[in-house]
This record gives structure tokens, C-alpha cells and sequence, in this order.
């Protein structure tokens, strides 16, 4: 096999013009939905469904439904706001950390993987909200200056979470629009029909493609990505606070902020590989989205997994080294304790499965990248499960030990949380370009002035 | 053409090294009232087009600045001067705890700033009306092809003369842009007082109603309507209908010792004082003489009520007999009462009354004072005032 490494596989293969490109991203916006659109559509609209009654039945009667009570105070709520808000991390990290490495491959995926940011963020920001119980007094989470003059505390972990998240996703929400910007202004200018013009004329602003305009664009796309790095790392930094500044065996490590972050980006990006495996089938994108991104994703999945793995083991080593008995017991315990089960299925998942990832052709192969992809989306948030519930569910009482099972509620609400998702990638699949038509322009061949020509020739 | 304006013209080209080449031309030529249009944006246009640095930069870094400034001290002020509440043993001013707040309102107030500014500072966004919209050219530039187009405000502009300029250039196609001139709309239009008007209508209805309306209807009343009983309503858990209940016969309140003599004008058996004269047992007694007693005793004992006749006055404490009373006696009088004297009891609690008791002990001894007793003081005063 011989590869020539010294070139850089093309970020847009098959030779596109700039007008395919285009008809190839919009078509999708232009037809009809098909009947396969609606029955998957009917299937995650039904699992939300399941969600929401799961939801309104807890709310009537009191979250005495859920499976959580003493000692394990925290169970699924966290678990599914971590494991969601995990999942967003890839789609910053692929558009902003990847566009300031220069990484011209993410311009295929980056629109997707952002927009996947932004639904896992919302199915994340649900989570907290409900499990206070009586989400409607959720303003209270907010420094209001009211009749009482009380305000939050600022010094709590739990705070930061409501500034981490919900500045996380108001400036991925930005940093989205700012990229459809020119996109809708290239929709409003092929579109015949008047109401697909009006929409997009409105989201457009009125953009016409100047170069005075893009001057200012790139740099605010570059000082948005400056800041939306540091801002993805502080996110899962902080969602890892709320564990480690407790003081509880098995939470209370200096391990968790870059292991926390670690995990997001691997499981983030094995659910961008899954669900852009489908996408690029479905519409197309072969030539968009090629088998080398997915292989480079693969690639990223293989080192995070390893990294997550790292810290798998550095837990314990330091767990043994501190010599603190209840730290020690809390990770035998975690092994070959009654979570024995959930414990092995994560180090499974996570560590063992993606080795085959070292492997080329199972990189490039996609009935191998799926299971590995959904076994490790399935072990993180195993992960997160054993974090949260096995350091609780033996405290260090004996007489309050007890064994976390989730109630049906539970599982409706997590599977409604899949539904919301899941709705929303396919609402976004027909009604916004999927990739950035701009973006993937400015990167096909021919597209930039060669170093020779142009300026230089004049 | 009537009533059209020329906006400009506009010259097509097919690669993106022509239009470098060709932006370059533009500029050298002199004209800068021109813009060149592309479907994505080309490296080293900039340049070409003799563009300065986007100065967007200095957006970002002010309200970043802002926002950290803003984020700091708001929470030093809640946490060390408004409310000041330890946690955790924290300071008041626990900087390493405020630093993710401070991080994440720089980051949004940056943010935010830097695109909003874009949009509305340096783009004059949104501009649906621009001439350029639903052109030939601007559809083209839109998709794949590179446009140029030298407005008609530059001071070179002379309409047979750029197009002779855009013909030297090689383009694939040239167009004139005109735009409709633009319609005067008055301020007292009706249509648009009427659209004021209605907007005013729909804003006060609306908040009318939730204020007043809405905000009492379930389940926004939750804060209005609880299961507690409210100060003159009946209480519906009650068959009596009061909401306070006597307590179970035999409870004693702590503090509250039942009396044995109650009731017994001249009882026999008088207790005996349980407190020391200590300072904070006067100063006890000296704020409760002052509350409950002295409208009727005075400040020091006299008998001179602040009452002006409206209840009789008692006489002096200072009385032989007064003085004579044990301290049980005056305890006595404080519970039970005497004469049009009612009893205290409700109001002073145990130690109350005996610190009571002990501070009328002092106003008798101030007021009858012997000769050893003004020396001792003057004795006093001395050591004080040498110390």
C-alpha cells in the first residue's frame, strides 16, 4: 500500500464545482419530505412523546417516582446531563478548536456537528431543570435582586453549572447562526418560492456576499472560535466540579476536569460518526463528508477513548498510592461490587472496543465504525452511571448502603431525551443546509487564488 | 428609466485569481467606492482591494474587559457587602470561587458584543432594501461567480467611463444597477399612527392582564393561595374555625412556672430570689422596668406616671414599706398583681421578673443612699477616673 503522505487528501473529493456543491447541499431543503422522513420522524416524535408523559405523571405526583432516594441522592438526572452535555463537546471542538488548527476537513462536518451541539445542549439543559421537582421556580437559579435580598451562591459548583451551560449555549447558538448567515443569503438567491424567500431574506439580514463584510466575518469567526474554545473546556471542567468539590471517595480528584473533557470529546464524537454515517448516506454527501473525515473522527475517538482509559487507571493507581482506605474501597468497590456489571460494561466500551480502531480498514469500514461508535456512546454513558451511582450507593455508613434501581420513569425520560434530540436532527436535516455551502466553496479545489497566479502574475 | 437612481456598475468574472487581478486594478485605478462580492471569502482580498485591518478586535476586547469587571464585582458586592454569608469556610471575597462565573460572563458579554457589532455597527445590518438584492449579479455572486461592481457615490465615477474601465478587465458579462428612489413616509402617516396606536393598545392590554389578571389565576397563584391559615380568615381545618389552639391542659411554656400563691393577696410562703446581683441580670431588670414598669412607677420608682391621669398613680417605691417588702413580696406583686396593678406574668418570664425585682433593689438603694454609701462611691469615681 502506498500513500503519499507529503499531500493532504482533498477536503472535497470528486472534483465538485462550486454550483454542485451548492445543489448538492440544498436539495434536500428544495423537495418534499419523503415517507422514510416521516416514519423516522414518527418514531423519535414517539419516543419524545414518552419522555414528556414520563415527565408530566412525575411532576403531578412528585419525583418520589424516580429510582433516587438515600443514599443515592443523584442518579439518572445527572447522569443524562452529563452524557448529554458530553455529547455537544465534539461540535465545538470540531468548529472551533479544528478551524484554529487550520484543519480544512472540518469544514464538511462542522455545521452538522454544531447543530448537534446545540439540541444536546438543550436535551442537557433539561436534566437540571426538572430535577429540582418543581422546574417553574427554576428563576430562582438566577442572581435577581428581589424582595428578600438574597442572592445565589456564587461560590457553588452547582452555580457555575447554570453560567457554564447556558452561556455555552447561547454562544454556540451565535456561532451557528453567524455560519448560516451567508448560507441563507445563497438560499434566498436560488429559491423560487416566495415564502422560502421571505424566511430566508429575514435570517440573511440582507448579507450580500461583500468583501468588506467578510473581512469583518472572518475575524469575528476567528475571535468567536478563540473564545469557544477555552468556553468548551470551562463547560465540562465545571460539570466535573460539581463532583470533585465534594468531598465524597471516588468524586473528590484532580483528575476529573481534563477527564471529564476527555470523555465529551469521545463520546461527542462517536455521536457525530453516528449520525453522520446516516446523513451522508441519505443525502448524498459521499463526496462532502468522504471516508477520510470519518477516518480522521475515527482517529480523534481512538486517542480520546485511550486518554479516558488513562484516567480509568490513574484512578485507581491513586486511589492505592494515597493510601485513604475509604478511596481505596470506593474503587475495589466500584470493580467488583454489586456494579461490577455497569463498571465492566464502561472499561469494555470505552477502552477495549476502540483499539480496533488502530486498525485502517476498520477505520474506513462503516458497518465496524457503527458498532464500535454505538458501543462507545453506549460505554460513556455507563460511564457517567458509575461515576455518579457507585460512589453514592455505599457511603460511609453501612447501615445506609443500598442499591440504585431506575423506575420506569426514569428510562421514559431518558429515552424522551433521545426523542427530543433525535427530532430535532431530523427537523435540521430538511429545513437548514446541513453542511456550510460557503465554507465547503472556500476549501474545493480551485477555489482559493493559487500562490502563483493572481497577484503575483499581474 | 423613471423614478430609478443608478446604484452602480457591476462586472462578472469566473476565478478567483481573476478577481484578485481584478480588485487590484480597481483599487490602483483610484476608485474606492467599490466592493467585491463572493460566495465564500477569498484569501488576500484584503490586500488587493487596499482594505485596512477589521477593527472588530477592539469590540471584543472592551466588553470582554466589561464583562469580567462587571461579573467580579457584582459578586463581590452580594457576597461581602449586600448579603455577607460564609460558605464553607470561604472568604468573603473568595476569588478563586468567583473565577468560572467571571470566565463565562466574559466569554458571553464578548461574545455577544463582538456579533451584534458586526451586525449592526459594521455591516448596518439588517438591509433587505439594498440595491443589490434579487440583481442578476447578486444571484450570481451568490453561487459561483465573482463580482465587482464600482458604485456611482465614488468621485471617479462617470458612468461611460467605468464601464469602459470594466470592459478592459475581460468580464463575462456587465450590469447596470438602479434602485427605485426612495418613497417619503411621513411620521403622521395614519397608518402609521394607527399601527402606534395599536401597539400601545395590545402593550398595556397585555401586561394590564397578566398583572392583574393573569397572576391570580391557577396555577400563577401558588404564592397567594397555600395551605396556611392567614390572619383574620377562618381556618377550614378546624371545626371551631380558629386556627390558634389553647394547649393540652398541664403544658407548661418554658420560662413559665406556674405561680403556687396566684391569686392570694397576702400569701404566707414567699419565695426566695434564686438570681445573683450580677451586672446582666440588672441590665435585664433595667430594660424591663423600663418597658412594663416605669409608665406607671416612673423611671426611677417615684410613683410619677407618664400616664396624665388616665390610670391611678401608684405610690412610691420608695416607701418605707416598699423598701421594707422582701424580694418574694415584690416577685408576688409582679405575678399576681396588686390593688388596680395587674399581673405581669404574660410578659416576663422567670428570670425576668426576678432580674425585675433586683433592679428595683438598686433604684431603692440609689434613692435612700447613706453616708458610707456616697463615699464608696465617690471612692469609686476616683479609682475610675485615676484608671
Amino acid at each position: 500500500m502506498n500513500i503519499d503522505y507529503s499531500q493532504e487528501a482533498p477536503a472535497v473529493a470528486g472534483r465538485l464545482t462550486l454550483a454542485e456543491i451548492e445543489e448538492l447541499v440544498a436539495k434536500p431543503l428544495d423537495s418534499r419530505p419523503d415517507k422514510k422522513y416521516f416514519i423516522a420522524l414518527s418514531i423519535s416524535g414517539g419516543a419524545l412523546m414518552i419522555g414528556a408523559v414520563c415527565l408530566a405523571i412525575s411532576f403531578y405526583y412528585g419525583l418520589g417516582l424516580w429510582g433516587n432516594n438515600q443514599p443515592i441522592g443523584w442518579a439518572f438526572d445527572i447522569v443524562n446531563f452529563v452524557f448529554w452535555v458530553g455529547i455537544g463537546h465534539a461540535g465545538t471542538l470540531i468548529s472551533a478548536i479544528l478551524f484554529l488548527l487550520r484543519q480544512k476537513w472540518r469544514t464538511g462536518i462542522a455545521r452538522f456537528a454544531e447543530a448537534m451541539t446545540i439540541f444536546a445542549v438543550i436535551c442537557a439543559g433539561i436534566f437540571p431543570a426538572i430535577h429540582t421537582g418543581r422546574p417553574w421556580l427554576d428563576g430562582y437559579l438566577l442572581p435577581y435582586p428581589n424582595q428578600h435580598h438574597l442572592w445565589v451562591n456564587f461560590t457553588s459548583p452547582l452555580l457555575w453549572d447554570v453560567f457554564a451551560v447556558s452561556t455555552y449555549f447561547t454562544v454556540s447558538l451565535v456561532f451557528w447562526y453567524i455560519g448560516l448567515i451567508p448560507d441563507f443569503a445563497t438560499l434566498r438567491d436560488r429559491t423560487s418560492s416566495k415564502i422560502k424567500k421571505t424566511i430566508y431574506s429575514l435570517f440573511s439580514l440582507g448579507w450580500r456576499h461583500s468583501s468588506r463584510h467578510w473581512q469583518h466575518y472572518e475575524k469575528a469567526y476567528m475571535l468567536l472560535a478563540g473564545f469557544a474554545t477555552p468556553l468548551v473546556l470551562s463547560v465540562h471542567t465545571i460539570v466535573s466540579f460539581d463532583f470533585a468539590v465534594s468531598i465524597l471517595p471516588g468524586w473528590h480528584t484532580t483528575i476529573f476536569p481534563p477527564y471529564f473533557v476527555a470523555g465529551a470529546i469521545f463520546s461527542g464524537f462517536a455521536m457525530v460518526v453516528t449520525v453522520l454515517v446516516f446523513v451522508r448516506k441519505i443525502f448524498n454527501l459521499e463526496n462532502i463528508i468522504t471516508m477520510d473525515h470519518l477516518d480522521k473522527m475515527n482517529k480523534v475517538i481512538l486517542a480520546t477513548g485511550m486518554m479516558v482509559g488513562y484516567a480509568y487507571g490513574m484512578e485507581f493507581f491513586i486511589a492505592w498510592y494515597s493510601g485513604v482506605q475509604a478511596e481505596q474501597f470506593v474503587f475495589v468497590n466500584r470493580a467488583f461490587g454489586p456494579y461490577a456489571w455497569a463498571y465492566w460494561i464502561m472499561v469494555s466500551c470505552n477502552v477495549i472496543f476502540p483499539q480496533l480502531f488502530w486498525v485502517r480498514k476498520f477505520r474506513r469500514s462503516i458497518p465496524v465504525m457503527m458498532v464500535i461508535v454505538i458501543l462507545v456512546n453506549v460505554g460513556m454513558w455507563f460511564e457517567r452511571f458509575v461515576i455518579t451511582v457507585t460512589s453514592l450507593h455505599r457511603d460511609f455508613l453501612p447501615s445506609s448502603w443500598a442499591y440504585y434501581t431506575p423506575t420506569l420513569y426514569d428510562f421514559g425520560i431518558l429515552i424522551g431525551s433521545f426523542g427530543l434530540f433525535f427530532t430535532l436532527v431530523i427537523l435540521f436535516t430538511k429545513s437548514l443546509p446541513v453542511v456550510s455551502i460557503s465554507e465547503v466553496k472556500a476549501v474545493a479545489e480551485g477555489a482559493q487564488p493559487s500562490h502563483h497566479g493572481g497577484v503575483a502574475n499581474a | 428609466m423613471h423614478n430609478t437612481n443608478l446604484f452602480g456598475v457591476s462586472a462578472l468574472f469566473d476565478s478567483p485569481d481573476k478577481i484578485i487581478l481584478v480588485a487590484k486594478k480597481t483599487a490602483e485605478a483610484g476608485f474606492t467606492n467599490f466592493d467585491i462580492n463572493t460566495p465564500y471569502p477569498i484569501h488576500g482580498i484584503e490586500k488587493a482591494m487596499k482594505l485596512k485591518p477589521s477593527k472588530l478586535g477592539f469590540i471584543t476586547l472592551v466588553f470582554g474587559l466589561t464583562g469580567s469587571f462587571i461579573a467580579l464585582f457584582f459578586m463581590y458586592w452580594t457576597m461581602s457587602i449586600d448579603y455577607p454569608m460564609i460558605i464553607s469556610g470561604k472568604p468573603f471575597f473568595a476569588l478563586p470561587a468567583f473565577i468560572p462565573v467571571t470566565f463565562e460572563v466574559t466569554v458571553l458579554l464578548a461574545t455577544l458584543a463582538t456579533v451584534i457589532g458586526m451586525i449592526t455597527f459594521f455591516f448596518k445590518f439588517p438591509e433587505n432594501h439594498h440595491p443589490l438584492h434579487d440583481t442578476n449579479y447578486m444571484k450570481q455572486v451568490s453561487k459561483d461567480k465573482f463580482g465587482l461592481v464600482i458604485e456611482s457615490t465614488d468621485k471617479n465615477f462617470e458612468l461611460e467611463k467605468v464601464k469602459e474601465f470594466l470592459q478592459s478587465l475581460n468580464p463575462i458579462s456587465i450590469e447596470e444597477i438602479y434602485y427605485q428612489a426612495k418613497e417619503n413616509n411621513s411620521v403622521l402617516e395614519p397608518r402609521f399612527l394607527t399601527l402606534l396606536f395599536v401597539i400601545a393598545l395590545v402593550t398595556s392590554g397585555t401586561t394590564y392582564f397578566i398583572l392583574n389578571k393573569l397572576l391570580y389565576m391557577t396555577p400563577f397563584d401558588w404564592m397567594s393561595t397555600q395551605l396556611k391559615l392567614n390572619p383574620q380568615k377562618p381556618s377550614e381545618l378546624f371545626s371551631d374555625g380558629f386556627g390558634m389552639r389553647t394547649p393540652v391542659a398541664g403544658t407548661v411554656a418554658q420560662g413559665f412556672i406556674p405561680y403556687l400563691s396566684k391569686g392570694n393577696p397576702n400569701p404566707t410562703e414567699l419565695l426566695e430570689n434564686p438570681y445573683l446581683i450580677t451586672e446582666e441580670n440588672i441590665k435585664i431588670g433595667k430594660s424591663k422596668y423600663l418597658t412594663f414598669c416605669s409608665p406607671c412607677h416612673g423611671n426611677f420608682g417615684d410613683g410619677d406616671s407618664r400616664l396624665r391621669g388616665q390610670f391611678p398613680n401608684p405610690p412610691s417605691l420608695h416607701s418605707k414599706r416598699a423598701r421594707d417588702f422582701k424580694d418574694g413580696m415584690i416577685y408576688h406583686v409582679i405575678v399576681n398583681g396588686q390593688n388596680s396593678m395587674p399581673s405581669y406574668a404574660p410578659y416576663l418570664d422567670n428570670e425576668e421578673r426576678w432580674a425585675v425585682v433586683n433592679y428595683i433593689r438598686v433604684l431603692q438603694r440609689a434613692k435612700n443612699a447613706s453616708e458610707s454609701d456616697i463615699q464608696f462611691a465617690k471612692k469609686e469615681n476616683v479609682k475610675n477616673a485615676s484608671n
